[in-house]
């Protein structure tokens, strides 16, 4: 049904160059998410995409056509933005009905469609409400339904969730989850929460300053970072990150997610202090002055009664050990 | 407002001070009206008094009306304060936008040059402009006072409307683009109905001088079918008679008019439906 390719996309703003050179292929009905800090072009690629964007140079594909520079409504789209972008001066059911009368679709086809797309959502009791008489996450469900009555190859999602509070967003994002199985569309969608990138997606595009620092499924990027970037960027808390000489390892840098470290009042590697706990429950979080490492997290599954100022020995679990050269790429052992 | 940052006495300064300026604004108003209903000597004689039984008349309507013309000179201004502003208007939003919306080389400093107009006051140009309107033969005609008042309202109007312009979020312009609206739907359909707080201001702000004034239709249209109501009212003011009774009849009938217009464009200024546009 929908399938994606870039080549070689360059785009400047001026002098400006945010995207420089994404080439990627999104087969049919795959979930794929951008991630990656703000301004690193995320949001700039899926306009793009969209059209909303002439990209400098480069060639975008469609289901094997090119649509570089055909205009948005004609490259078998449709769009979710963060702020909702509804019409507010149309009802639920005209907002969702617009792009539809607009491309002349017979008025039962609409009819067939909105219904449809309103029972998916359940949006039935808000069809005749204006926007302003919704709550966000009805807005949000109102957007996402715009979107599905075109039918379209391709779905983009520009930072969906990002307008919702922590509740609502979780219900969202299983939301979109069963939404995706259920159509076997293909999504992209773009986010700054590696939660969300997690959670949904088949593969992931990490992005820094205009650059794929690496694509692959949430298990990959987690176990197998290409590089220091990736490492750190998922997984949360974040990687530590220790100087290889500091502790007589191999390579430039060794990374050890906070996960991957156990803690002993009595012995092990890594002897220092406890700056800091954060005790959540299901997790226990420490922050760790030690003699060798420097500052090291370490996050401890289930409730541990440490506290500030106990000394403690932290050991890495040897396996789990990531080491990168002096370009901050992963050294493949 | 909260109770919190609410003080009596400041809220009662502010109110005086409110309440002294709508006295000094309506004054003259009042005064206009009261003695348009009375006699000649009266008007002299007690100009502050209300009309009582003794010095009530109305000949000064009867004058106006009499006049016959008056019809026409009503008719004048009000088709061309109504023209004027719907041009304004129109070209105005659309400048507007295209100023707020898209990037071309040159755009700030064509925002700068249409901004000059609210600088340089447009009768500076009323000789360049009585030629040129001699020469395409419009003098005399309420298109030269059309043309005129749009050239005029034009610079504010794209001024404020840019600025409001901007605000429009992208993504609502977007998602039309998604929904494969034209430029132009996406102005008419989109972006007018949420900057209508903004047109409605500039309505005001246009009608006003448009509808007041008396040097344009003097100079470009001083012709018995083409007068407006303010010039129709010197009429009454000779050299060394002035009918003051038929003046302040005149000015009286004026103020209705523009008041009703007033009326339509307010309540557009408190109609805001913007809010669940976005966020």
């Amino acid at each position: 049904m929908g399938s994606l390719e870039l080549r070689n996309i360059r785009k400047s703003f001026g002098a400006q160059e945010v995207l420089k050179g994404i080439d990627l292929e999104v087969k049919d009905g795959e979930f794929v998410i951008f991630v990656g800090p703000s301004g690193c072009g995320k949001s700039t690629l899926l306009r793009s995409i969209a059209g909303l964007e002439d990209v400098t140079s480069g060639t975008v594909l469609i289901n094997g056509e090119d649509v570089t520079v055909a205009p948005p409504a004609k490259r078998g789209i449709a769009m979710v933005f963060q702020t909702y972008a509804l019409y507010p001066h149309l009802s639920v059911r005209d907002n969702m009905a617009l792009g539809l009368k607009q491309a002349g679709t017979p008025a039962d086809e609409i009819n067939t469609r909105v219904a449809a797309a309103t029972e998916m959502l359940s949006l039935e009791p808000y069809l005749k409400r204006r926007p302003a008489e919704l709550s966000g996450g009805q807005r949000q469900r109102v957007a996402i339904g715009r979107a599905l009555v075109r039918e379209p190859e391709l779905f983009l999602f520009d930072e969906p969730l990002s307008n919702l509070d922590a509740a609502l967003r979780v219900q969202t994002r299983v939301e979109i989850a069963r939404l995706h199985r259920q159509l076997g569309a293909t999504m992209i969608y773009v986010t700054h929460d590696q939660v969300e990138a997690m959670t949904l997606a088949d593969r992931i595009v990490v992005l820094n300053s205009g650059v794929i620092e690496q694509i692959g499924s949430p298990m990959e990027l987690y176990n197998r970072p290409a590089n220091l970037f990736v490492a750190g960027f998922i997984g949360s808390p974040q990687m530590n990150f220790i100087e290889a000489a500091r502790i007589g390892e191999a390579g430039a840098t060794i990374g050890i997610r906070p996960e991957h470290l156990s803690v002993s009042p009595t012995e092990g590697r890594f002897k220092g202090k406890v700056i800091h706990a954060e005790h959540l429950g299901a997790d226990t979080n420490l922050y760790l002055e030690t003699e060798t490492a420097g500052l090291v997290t370490v996050r401890l599954f289930g409730e541990h009664r440490y506290s500030a100022d106990d000394i403690v020995y932290a050991t890495p679990d040897a396996a789990k050990i990531h080491r990168f050269d002096e370009n901050g790429r992963t050294i493949v052992s | 407002m909260s109770k919190a940052r609410q003080s009596k006495l400041r809220t009662s300064l502010v109110h005086v001070a409110l309440i002294a300026y709508t006295l000094v604004a309506l004054f003259p108003v009042f005064l206009t009206i009261i003695n348009s209903f009375k006699s000649k000597q009266a008007i002299f004689g007690q100009p502050l008094r209300l009309p009582g039984p003794s010095t009530f008349s109305l000949i000064g309507y009867e004058t106006v009306l009499k006049q016959g013309d008056f019809v026409t000179y009503f008719q004048n201004s009000t088709i061309v304060t109504v023209v004027s502003i719907f041009l304004v208007l129109l070209f105005g939003a659309m400048a507007a936008f295209a100023l707020a919306e898209y990037r071309f080389r040159g755009n700030t400093l064509m925002g700068l040059y249409l901004a000059i107009g609210i600088m340089i006051p447009i009768r500076l140009g009323t000789v360049a402009l009585l030629q040129g309107m001699v020469a395409t033969g419009l003098v005399n005609t309420l298109t030269a006072l059309v043309l005129v008042y749009t050239a005029q309202g034009l610079p504010l109007a794209i001024f404020i409307l840019s600025e409001f312009m901007r605000t429009v979020s992208d993504d609502l312009k977007n998602a039309g683009r998604i929904d494969g609206l034209s430029e132009y739907a996406i102005f008419f359909r989109l972006v007018l109905p949420l900057v209508r707080p903004a047109m409605a201001t500039v309505a005001v702000f246009t009608m006003i001088p448009i509808w007041n004034d008396l040097w344009f239709p003097l100079i470009l249209a001083p012709g018995e079918s083409t007068k407006t109501v303010t010039l129709g009212a010197q009429l009454f003011i000779g050299q060394f008679v002035t009918n003051w009774n038929a003046v302040l009849a005149a000015l009286s009938l004026a103020i209705f008019p523009v008041l009703v217009l007033y009326v339509i464009f307010s309540r557009q200024l408190i109609r805001g439906i913007t809010s669940g546009a976005v966020k």
